[in-house]
């Protein structure tokens, strides 16, 4: 990755029908990054990557790549291609005249077509396919043979629609890495699409979450875990408990705020003033749960019966009810000093989280 | 349920539909084979019918005439249908919504209408009848054929396909040559039989627009039997049915291949 800017984004917007689907949206891409649209359907990310693909224009706004204004440009003067969710490979052409096409289409002379189509063939791993057709083929082959088709060309972005939605679990991990590992060799700039905020994280050099329309925040998969700017990049990205509060006093700068019975102090870093409504999000796997027996000050710990557990493998999902009333989720590694995780229903547990590690917003609206 | 048991009600019920479809016809090739002119009593086989037939030199003529008829009417209603089936997929344009609406008013148009309204055209355009506005007529009412086999294949097929043409650099004649036309191959096919046989056996709408100078097939036919039904013409009637037969077997063989 470097500093060097491929795609800018100034004061985008587009609207269907009197229809705002996006509002003022501002975004510069570096080259080689690996950049994740990030947001629920219907949220503009898509529409956005067809404006960058060109196959629809901005309201307003203009779209530079590599400097230049793409406005009116067609799809394929914009150096830029696109693998959609569907694969659209032509299923009546081998594999290797679908990776041909585009070169064939830009004139490319075909004693140069050959190794190149074979080159990126060989980069997806399907260097013995080449005679196939697309229907014989399973999912994730047909998924690389439209990466294929699209590097072949060289491009300076390659745009994904959501591009592994349709693979099973298991292969769409193999495919997340396989498309880590590919981008990285050929350090082109990956524009990815995607609904799913696992496949975010683990993929992305800078997650754009988006929401009805508009950015909500840019940053890198950890900042935008663990410090969301809003409650909605909050709540879409993983599960958190939300404690609404008031801000009680404020001394030296810090804020203190009552969360289901007991104090707690932060710094303010939202200048509350005193009687503010205040937001503290607290993630599942940052709560730690005790049993009677294994505690002896519990001053500064809640009191809850177990409600719900889950058993899932690695971690033990617990919704805990604290004394209040309030249902919490919470999630447990098993580790060296708990390698059992035994809960029944209805077992009484004490609770607490390391003070800091909370996220606090203003309360919205 | 078991599904491999056939109750004999089952049977007897499917061999009645059978048999009320296939017996007349059967009966007219049967009748071909009569050794008699008029009486439906069996007097022994022959083929002197097949003789006589193929003998006819009127009936020879207006059989090449409705074949060639047949042929043309086909081909372009095919390229016509299939572009505008094409472009009502794709692209947005002016009036797309009309056209669209038009394409099934003429489906639903009874014959007898479109007869005597084309009838009405040629005759304010003072255009003589005969070959040409026969061949205008038939091209006219297979269009919508074509344009409903073709676009309901087209629309079943996966749009991004074309935007991917687009996106790797393929211009507009070269995804139609490229990608539209092989994918759609099955369906402009079909269409074209369609076409033929519609226009092979059209009698309704011939009868307002052809001329003394140009005799087709089935106005032959129409004519011949308002004399009489004929063994002749059951001979050639079990032709004509062979033949569409063997259209028909071709016509499943190709869509299936291709699919």
């Amino acid at each position: 990755m470097s500093d060097k800017t491929v795609v800018e984004i100034k004061g985008v917007s587009k609207s269907f029908n009197d229809q705002d689907v996006l509002k003022c949206i501002d975004l510069t891409i570096k080259h080689g990054e690996f950049l994740t649209l990030l947001g629920p359907s219907g949220c503009g990310k898509t529409t956005l990557l067809r404006m960058i693909s060109g196959f629809e224009e901005p309201t307003n706004g203009d779209i530079y790549i590599d400097g230049k204004n793409a406005k009116g440009l067609p799809p394929h003067e914009r150096h830029v291609h696109t693998v959609f969710q569907s694969y659209a490979l032509f299923p009546h052409m081998t594999v290797s005249d679908n990776v041909a096409f585009g070169l064939r289409c830009n004139g490319i002379p075909e004693n140069e077509v050959k190794p190149r189509v074979e080159e990126a063939l060989r980069m997806v791993k399907l260097e013995n396919f080449g005679n196939r057709k697309p229907a014989q083929l399973s999912g994730g082959q047909q998924q690389r043979v439209a990466i294929a088709r699209a590097v072949v060309n060289r491009p300076l972005v390659l745009l994904l629609d959501e591009p592994l939605s349709s693979l099973d679990y298991r292969l769409r991990k193999t495919m997340q890495m396989e498309l880590r590992q590919l981008q990285r060799k050929l350090g082109i700039t990956f524009i990815f699409v995607t609904h799913d905020q696992e496949e975010a994280l683990s993929m992305s050099d800078r997650v754009v979450v988006m929401s009805e329309g508009v950015i909500t925040q840019i940053g890198t998969p950890r900042q935008v875990y663990e410090e969301p700017a809003c409650l909605s990049v909050a709540k879409f990205i993983g599960e958190v408990n939300i404690f609404e509060t008031n801000v009680s006093s404020i001394t030296d700068g810090k804020i203190t705020v009552n969360i289901e019975g007991m104090p707690h102090t932060y710094p303010n870093k939202h200048n509350f003033s005193v009687g503010d409504k205040a937001l503290v999000l607290v993630r599942p796997e940052d709560v730690r749960v005790y049993d009677s027996n294994e505690v002896t000050d519990t001053s500064n710990m809640y009191r809850g019966i177990v409600e719900d557990f889950t058993y899932k493998g690695t971690t033990v999902d617990l919704m805990v009810r604290l004394d209040s009333g309030k249902v919490l989720a919470t999630t447990e590694f098993f580790d060296e000093d708990d390698d059992s995780l035994v809960y029944t229903l209805g077992e009484k547990v004490w609770l607490h989280w390391v003070n800091g590690w909370e996220v606090i917003l203003p309360h919205e609206g | 349920m078991k599904k491999s048991q056939t109750r004999p009600i089952d049977a007897i019920y499917l061999a009645l539909i059978y048999l009320f479809f296939y017996l007349p016809i059967a009966v007219l090739i049967v009748y071909s084979f009569n050794n008699s002119s008029y009486s439906l009593v069996w007097h022994g086989f022959t083929t002197n019918w097949y003789h006589s037939l193929f003998s006819d030199s009127g009936l020879w003529i207006a059989a090449l005439h409705s074949l060639i008829i047949g042929v043309l009417a086909a081909t372009f209603a095919t390229i016509i249908g299939t572009l505008a089936a094409v472009s009502l997929y794709r692209y947005r344009f002016m009036g797309k919504g009309l056209l669209n609406g038009m394409i099934f008013i003429l489906i639903v148009t009874p014959d007898i209408v479109m007869g005597i309204s084309l009838l009405l055209l040629f005759s304010i355009l003072n255009m003589p009848l005969g070959f040409w506005s026969l061949l205008l007529a038939h091209i006219t009412f297979c269009i919508p054929f074509v344009v409903v086999t073709v676009y309901s294949r087209i629309s079943g097929m996966d749009k991004n396909i074309f935007e991917a043409a687009k996106d790797l650099g393929a211009r507009e004649l070269t995804i139609f040559t490229k990608i539209t036309v092989p994918l759609l191959l099955p369906a402009i096919i079909s269409g074209i039989l369609l076409c033929f046989t519609l226009s092979f056996d059209d009698v309704m709408i011939s009868y307002f627009v052809s001329g003394p100078g140009f005799e087709i097939l089935p106005l032959k036919i129409y004519s011949m039997a308002r004399l009489g039904v004929k063994p002749e013409l059951n001979a050639l009637c079990s032709v004509t049915f062979i033949l569409t037969l063997l259209l028909v077997v071709l016509s499943q063989k190709l869509t299936r291949k291709e699919s």
